[in-house]
């Protein structure tokens, strides 16, 4: 007797424009199984799951469902099926009980009863579950038990959790996967997304493994090691032909001593963290999604509040400044959340104006430059449109009879001067902005960068996402940071313009900018970056430089399961010539 | 004289009870109605029409089917004027203050010309009022027997019962049935109520149109039972102030119904206050009138400052919702 | 296997559309309000002068004799002056609701400036004096919510409604404290007129009180047009009203913005207040604010926040304004609410038009082929959209399951 699968995906693909997410996956999950679904950020783990619990649904292919073949357009579709996802992010309603968010939606006459049903059920597979607790007052790990819950209570035979243990303590997890071991022997299914390999190992029974979009095959974990599921994940290595310029390393420009930062949820993002980044070398961090990144950028850039712990730019600290302060220091960051246009552009302004964001209160220099003529020719364009009603009319009245051509261009160069002269007196006396220099530097990088635009006065939400980071890299870049904050720079760009971007990088390195890399590809950020530092839930693993160490050393301290901090015993992070206290000196 | 004033006080809070429990249900759906002024004046111009539609033709008229008659124009009326925001809000996406404000100007508007061009022709008014004396203000039995208690308790008119009966139930329906539970997921998180399977639009269409329609029995119980029936030129105006007071109620009651009923009746006090202290000179009066706005304001502003989730409006409020813009 | 019903329709966010053809879609959105409410008023009005007379009136309402020509240009600067002052708190997504209040606060300080002052001292002085404390009553007027707003994230749409009628009352108690035997209402002190002058009586009667409002308005109008778009404070406001986050980023401090924007914003409605008293009225009532505080917002939002074409706006309502008023005097009604219903009705059109300008409407074609594979599905795919019905749109039939079913 053929033993009948839960849940069989067969050949499926699903394209975002020309991009393929996923191509031809198909594998296949065994009744009363966990299955964790492996792969690096970006191998289309997500989008694979999303379409089995209906927020996508695949170009091609079929999924089958009890050897039914089954079609799902919407999460109800999904739920009918008996298939629940508990997402990445939350969907709950704060000020709901628990209960009240788990039955929501719930075909049913009323809500009375509901408690008592959620408290059964919790106990069923040995939640720790108040029914009657407002969500705002629940931690993490208590709103991810409501939703797992609230897909139990639906109902689901087949579980999906996306990356359940990103926001987990060690013991929660540790709770989580005995709650899971429990489902499984009421003869739920449950796949795991995850790139935790020994989590992988410890829970699961197979493991299914993405590269790319594609899927590379199925092992028993049993059978297995950490070892063999990295060179799956990993696959063979990809020739990357980034340069990595040499370069003389320059004093330590940034230091980070001690740092603590909590995140939006009041826990630790960040403990104890000290490292430094040089003038002339890329710093890579590398970790899995959420293990504080994000907050350390912030934290630098002044958005964040420090709660211990120490940030030093050139021996100065810098905690407590604001983020202007901080910009004027030379720091820049090109930092891109989860959501591009959320902080840094500006969407619905033109490129121009978003080029003003971090320098519009600078002020024009007083003294006309003997380098002005040699400014860009449309220049005196750009002065009148600048400031209407503000040029004097009357000297346009100039007779032109005679000798025009001439006479026209000195009157225009005229005309340029006093509209520069009024632009420069509204700009230093009326506080009015510099949008002539916004363009100027809009255009600058358009050209040099390649940016695709109609014009720079096209508002960025229009832009592709590649163009945008351009943007956005760009602007930092203008301002000729000695300290560059990028994250995720190349995150869904094409191989051309991601080139384009190391190359950037490449060349403010030369010219001895202290460059932090925060990176999701460990392939670019060996070749790339000089030395590598590696965090696992906000705690540093080490710091290893880039030629000495290869990806499975990586993957493994990224997974926390390496820590160099303590083979080594000595303290890391610290550089030798710090310029904290006094005027330490260097030599190198 | 004191318990007179009691019972004033709750005749005439009734009428903020109305666009008050009308505007809650609308902003739990996520809509701030701005309508609501205009739309309560509707219900006057749709009562007093209904009212004249049954009284005219007949000679010996029925209490009760009058009363119905009444309603039933005024809930319709002021319900077309609500769909109307509702279309325009839900449907087209269209910003809420912005709308809200067309439908009071139109609202107000209307209500002022159909009263005095349509409803009151020739012989009407006397009727009207005699309705309103005689139908709408009809006490319960034992108001006289009982002293201070039927004062308070018997002593009014059908539409005061009405409206208590509708916050009630408005109080009930939000906190223990799932229709209640689904709306307010709506007003909290359009996306989230979605992704469970609750039809956001139609959860946002039925209670703004229900919600329009309770607060336009606000105009008509204003008219008929407060004014005894008396339509006077500027009652469209007066129910204009009265719409916004409503709007402020529903912050002074912290988005509960059944807060509404002693609010409103707070406010009703604080609003005839200033007629029925006889020591006070004119100017003063102006005074008191200040206080049901100066309190309100104090309320958001504690409100807001304390911070506690539950006394928050519902958190997608004002936002239109479009599911691809997720 | 259920079958899903597809949408009828699909809509998607347009990403801009020529000014002509949406200019277009307006007009046409007006015509046909006016054309509804003009067949329904020749048919009721007591009074008609036919559908023809309908559109006579309507023009000679504003440019039928110079004084009205004279009223709907000052009209027509006094709303632009407040929805100006309005715009650039919205900018900034904070919803100024309360324009009528801080306008009457304005109304209010100048008054007492004629009620105290007048006559005590020379006229130049009083003008300075009730222009400066009206401007500062106004500006008081929207700080406070701003203040609330700034630290305690007070919800400003209501807050600031409710100072419309602590303003309205505080109007009120001050007519009575000055005429405790008035009726509510304060008598004219027409000696103190800001007026221009002119040889002849008759001109100055028509132009004398337009002309310093229409002047405030050209000035404003420069003002806050060159202020959003070339000053720093108005670049912080935009990047404010885009997003708290990137304004955090770009290193704004978020309160001080809210707090001087609103400042400027009740300090524009109090220079309308001046303007009202000062120049048209020298005395106060409780609805001097016309109710423009409303009505600003409605120029300002079909303005498109833009000043200049805010001009158009407002030159357009009052203009209907106008025009329904003459048409209701004309036509017979005693009551001139009508011309209220009538403009409620056309701004129903309007607001309902701009769907059509910022939306797309996507017929769907019909359901493809049965037997025809999923992924040759000719419809466009959308761009990454997790959403469920979106999906549901585009898909085909379930063939593949109905074929193993």
């Amino acid at each position: 007797m053929e033993e009948i699968n839960a849940l069989e995906l067969k050949n499926i693909s699903k394209y975002f424009g020309t991009v393929a997410a996923n191509e031809g996956i198909s594998f296949s999950l065994k009744r009363g199984e966990i299955l964790a679904l492996l792969g690096e950020n970006g191998s289309g783990k997500t989008t694979l799951m999303n379409m089995i619990s209906g927020i996508y649904y695949p170009d091609e292919g079929q999924i089958l469902v009890n050897g039914q073949e089954v079609v799902i357009r919407s999460p109800k579709d999904a739920f009918a099926h008996q298939i629940g996802m508990v997402h990445q992010h939350f969907k709950l309603i704060d000020i709901f009980t628990a209960a009240q968010n788990i039955v929501l939606g719930v075909e049913r006459r009323s809500i009375r009863g509901i408690n008592e049903e959620v408290k059964e059920i919790a106990e069923r597979y040995g939640f720790d579950l108040d029914p009657k607790k407002k969500i705002y007052d629940m931690s993490v790990s208590e709103k991810q038990t409501v939703e797992i819950v609230k897909v139990l209570y639906r109902g689901a035979d087949i579980l999906i959790l996306d990356e359940p243990t990103a926001v987990l303590t060690p013991q929660e997890t540790e709770k989580l996967f005995s709650i899971m071991r429990a489902m499984k022997e009421n003869g739920k299914s449950i796949i795991i997304i995850t790139h935790k390999l020994h989590e992988v190992m410890e829970i699961s029974d197979r493991v299914a493994v993405l590269r790319k979009g594609r899927y590379i095959g199925c092992v028993n974990t049993a059978e297995s090691s950490e070892m063999e599921l990295t060179e799956m994940m990993v696959g063979q290595k990809v020739t990357l032909n980034i340069e990595r310029p040499e370069t003389k390393f320059d004093r330590p420009l940034l230091e980070i001593r001690d740092l603590c930062i909590k995140n939006d949820m009041g826990s630790r993002a960040i403990e104890d963290l000290s490292f430094f980044i040089r003038g002339g070398e890329i710093l890579g961090v590398a970790g899995i999604a959420g293990c504080g990144q994000r907050e350390l950028c912030e934290a630098i850039a002044g958005l964040r509040k420090v709660e211990s712990g120490g940030i030093y730019h050139e021996g100065e600290s810098i905690v407590g400044l604001s983020p202007k302060e901080i910009t004027h220091k030379g720091i820049a960051m090109s930092f891109i959340p989860e959501d591009r246009l959320g902080m840094g552009l500006a969407p619905s302004l033109s490129i121009t104006d978003n080029m003003m964001l971090k320098n519009y209160q600078d002020r024009m220099p007083a003294v006309e430059e003997s380098g002005e003529s040699a400014e860009a020719p449309d220049a005196d364009l750009a002065v009148q449109t600048e400031e209407p009603g503000a040029a004097p009319a009357g000297h346009m009245e100039e007779p032109d009879a005679d000798s025009a051509a001439q006479k026209k261009n000195g009157c225009k160069v005229f005309l340029r001067r006093a509209g520069d002269r009024i632009g420069r007196f509204l700009n230093r006396y009326c506080g009015f902005v510099d949008r002539k220099r916004a363009r100027q530097q809009a255009e600058q990088i358009i050209q040099e960068l390649d940016i695709v635009t109609p014009s720079t006065e096209t508002p960025v939400r229009r832009l592709s996402g590649g163009n945008l980071q351009k943007v956005l890299l760009g602007r930092e870049i203008l301002i000729q940071p000695n300290v560059l904050i990028t994250a995720y720079p190349v995150r869904g760009l094409d191989i051309n313009s991601s080139y384009l971007i190391y190359d950037i990088l490449n060349r403010e390195k030369k010219g001895g900018t202290g460059i932090l890399f925060i990176g999701e590809d460990l392939d670019v950020m060996l070749a790339l970056c000089d030395k590598i530092m590696v965090l696992c839930h906000g705690r540093l693993m080490g710091v290893v430089h880039a030629e000495k160490t290869n990806k499975e050393e990586l993957g493994l301290m990224m997974a926390g399961s390496l820590n160099l901090m303590e083979e080594k015993g000595k303290q890391m992070g610290i550089a030798k010539d710090t310029q904290i206290g006094g005027d330490a000196s260097w030599n190198e | 004289m004191d318990i007179m004033f009691f019972s004033s006080a709750i005749e005439f809070g009734v009428i903020f009870l109305f666009g008050c429990v009308g505007e809650i249900l609308t902003e739990k759906s996520g809509h701030l109605n701005l309508g609501i002024p205009g739309i309560m004046c509707m219900g006057a111009a749709g009562g007093c029409f209904g009212a004249k539609l049954y009284l005219m033709p007949t000679d010996n008229p029925n209490g009760f089917v009058t009363i119905l008659m009444a309603i039933l124009f005024a809930m319709l009326f002021a319900a077309a004027l609500g769909a109307v925001y509702a279309f325009l809000t839900v449907s087209l996406r269209m910003n809420q203050n912005v709308t809200g404000l067309a439908c009071t100007i139109f609202g107000v508007g209307f209500t002022s010309f159909f009263l005095n061009t349509i409803v009151l022709t020739e012989g009407v008014s006397t009727k009207l009022s005699y309705a309103g004396q005689n139908f709408f203000n009809a006490a319960l039995p034992g108001a006289e027997s009982t002293g201070w208690f039927g004062t308070i308790f018997l002593d009014h008119g059908t539409l005061v019962y009405l409206a208590i009966i509708i916050a009630v139930l408005a109080a009930l329906m939000l906190r223990y049935t799932k229709i209640g539970l689904n709306l307010r997921a709506v007003g909290e998180s359009p996306a989230t109520a979605d992704a469970v399977g609750i039809n956001v639009t139609r959860y946002k269409y039925s209670f703004i149109i229900l919600g329009a329609a309770i607060a336009g029995l606000g105009g008509l119980c204003c008219i008929m039972d407060f004014n005894l029936g008396n339509v006077d030129a500027n009652v469209s105006q007066t129910i204009q102030g009265i719409g916004w007071l409503s709007i402020a109620l529903v912050i002074f009651t912290m988005w509960k119904p059944a807060l509404a009923i002693v609010g409103s009746i707070v406010f009703g006090a604080l609003y005839i206050l200033s007629s029925r202290i006889t020591m006070i000179s004119f100017e003063q009066i102006q005074l008191l009138n200040l206080i049901p706005f100066i309190v309100t304001v104090i309320v958001l502003i504690a409100t807001s400052m304390i911070g506690h989730r539950e006394t928050q409006p519902p958190a997608s409020l004002g936002l239109s919702y479009f599911r691809e813009d997720r | 296997m259920e079958r899903i019903k597809e949408p009828l329709l699909h809509i998607t966010r347009r990403d801009g559309m020529p000014l002509w053809k949406s200019m277009l879609i307006r007009a046409g959105a007006v015509l046909i309000a006016l054309v509804i409410s003009s067949i329904f008023i020749s048919a009721a009005a007591p009074n008609s002068q036919g559908f023809f007379g309908f559109f006579g009136s309507f023009f000679s309402g504003s440019f039928g004799t110079m004084r009205r020509l004279s009223q709907l240009l000052r009209e027509t600067s006094m709303l632009l002056l407040v929805a100006l002052a309005l715009v650039i708190a919205f900018k900034m997504k904070f919803w100024n609701l309360g324009g009528n209040g801080q306008i009457l606060m304005g109304c209010l300080a100048s008054a007492m400036c004629l009620v105290y002052l007048g006559g005590r001292i020379p006229n130049g002085v009083l003008w300075l004096i009730m222009f400066v404390v009206s401007i500062l009553a106004g500006a008081i007027w929207a700080l406070l919510p701003a203040l609330f707003k700034a630290f305690f994230n007070t919800n400003e749409s209501l807050f600031t409604l409710m100072m419309n009628y602590i303003a309205m009352y505080l109007v009120a108690f001050f007519i009575t404290h000055w005429y405790p035997q008035g009726s509510g209402a304060m008598p004219s002190m027409s000696e103190y007129a800001l007026i221009v002058k002119f040889s002849d009586p008759s001109n100055t009667s028509i132009w004398g009180k337009t002309i310093p409002v229409v002047l405030a308005a050209v000035l404003v109008t420069i003002f806050i047009y060159c202020y959003l778009r070339y000053h720093k404070h108005g670049f912080e406001i935009s990047i404010v009203g885009e997003s708290v986050n990137t304004a955090r980023y770009a290193g704004i401090n978020v309160k001080k913005v809210i707090i001087r924007t609103l400042i400027l914003s009740g300090a524009l409605c109090g220079l309308v207040g001046f303007l009202l008293v000062a120049t048209v009225n020298q005395m106060i009532t409780t609805t001097m604010d016309g109710n423009m505080g409303f009505t600003g917002i409605i120029v300002a939002w079909m303005g498109k926040f833009d000043p200049l074409v805010m001009i158009g706006v407002s030159l357009f309502v009052n203009f209907l304004t106008r025009g329904m008023s003459q048409v209701c005097i004309d036509f017979g009604f005693t009551s001139e609410a009508l011309s209220d219903t009538v403009v409620g009705l056309i701004y129903f059109f309007l607001i309902g038009c701009e769907f059509f300008i910022s939306y797309k409407l996507h017929f769907s074609k019909g359901r493809a082929k049965k037997d025809r594979p999923d992924f040759m599905d000719p419809a466009p795919k959308p761009p990454e959209i997790t959403d469920t019905t979106a999906q549901t749109q585009q898909e085909n039939t379930p063939d593949a399951a109905e074929e193993t079913a």
